[in-house]
């Protein structure tokens, strides 16, 4: 009959994990292939807005960003809740905007200078206002490919 | 010398998963789910402006789309709905019954393509407030560009059996000229010292 012995120590047999480092590997594949690279760490909070007729934007190194919205929690203090700008990694005003768009077609090599793309990422409460006071001044800029970022509307 | 086949220890993979995970976290870090979309579009010249500004359209050819603070949609001095926009710029755009209070559709030779009627000199001209919501401004937008796309799709389908979108470039270029996107954007009026 079984016999139950109690005094040998019966030892548990180590887990196998040869292939944990596989299914991270695959974890790390989606995650490269899903994502993107960031840019910037945002200033300010944007939700995008939706939208269907949708173009993707090819090359990034063409493509230069302008976010728009109202400064997260940490700068709120600093910054109020308006509604605000950012270039790059720090807050602008309107006026800025000329001068920074040009300065990075300027630092592009020249036979791309033709193809830059302005992606405006705003928040979708942003008022109209402050999106034309951009567009005005990426005419004085003379870059006029702009590309209003937005995700796929799924249903009305 | 050593005579039998020596086992290699079999090689101790343990720490991979470790670094597999640190690698794992750094991607998840630096990296974001970002959407790289928009709605494309092309500003006015500013210089261009101001060239065209004296040509006098005749009424027949403008679209009035006007968008106030509170999302209210104004489109040829009726209200609507935005759903409906999309129908109501189809219909001016192309004009299928050469309706006299739509554009004029003016026949032309266009090599390739052969005799096409087509509204040449249609605008479609968008005013915005200031206080517009961003997200109806684009909905705006994005059903005009719609209302082109879909206008192009269906000429592409009847003259080569293809979407626009699967159509080369030549092919494209023709369409486009069918159907030129004439969106244009009323200047911002000055609202206040805001310079």
């Amino acid at each position: 009959m079984a016999k139950i012995r109690r005094d040998e120590k019966k030892e548990m047999p180590a887990l196998n994990t040869s292939s944990l480092p596989d299914i991270i590997f695959m974890l790390l594949f989606f995650f490269m292939t899903v994502t993107s690279m960031k840019e910037v760490t945002y200033k300010v909070r944007i939700q995008n807005p939706e939208a269907t007729e949708l173009t993707k934007l090819e090359k990034k190194s063409l493509v230069k960003y302008i976010y728009v919205g109202t400064p997260t929690d940490e700068f709120k203090k600093k910054y109020g809740s308006e509604t605000r700008i950012q270039l790059d990694d720090q807050f602008a005003d309107v006026s800025e905007v000329e001068s920074y768009i040009i300065n990075e077609r300027s630092s592009m090599p020249e036979s791309d200078q033709g193809f830059m793309t302005v992606s405006i990422k705003a928040d979708k409460e942003t008022r109209m206002g402050i999106i034309t006071d951009i567009k005005q001044a990426l005419r004085r800029a003379s870059a006029l490919k702009v590309s209003y970022s937005a995700v796929q509307r799924t249903s009305y | 010398m050593a005579k039998g086949k020596k086992k290699v220890p079999a090689l101790n993979a343990s720490s991979m998963a470790d670094i597999s995970f640190l690698l794992l976290i750094f991607f998840l870090v630096t990296t974001s789910m970002d959407v790289n979309q928009g709605l494309a579009r092309r500003l006015p010249a500013l210089s261009d402006q101001q060239v065209e500004k004296p040509k006098d359209i005749n009424k027949r050819n403008f679209f009035y789309v006007k968008i106030n603070s509170a999302n209210q949609l104004l489109v040829q001095g009726e209200e609507i709905d935005i759903k409906q926009l999309r129908e109501k710029a189809k219909e001016f755009i192309e004009n299928p019954n050469n309706a006299s209070h739509l554009p004029v559709k003016t026949e032309e030779e266009i090599p390739g393509l052969g005799m096409v009627s087509y509204t040449k000199d249609h605008i479609i001209s968008v005013q915005n407030d200031v206080d517009t919501q961003y997200q109806m401004y684009l909905n705006v937008q994005n059903e005009l560009v719609a209302a082109y796309n879909e206008l192009r799709d269906d000429f592409a389908k009847q003259r080569w059996g293809k979407v626009y979108n699967e159509l080369d470039e030549d092919q494209q270029k023709l369409v486009q000229k069918v159907y030129p996107q004439r969106i244009s954007e009323a200047e911002p009026k000055n609202y206040g010292g805001n310079k």
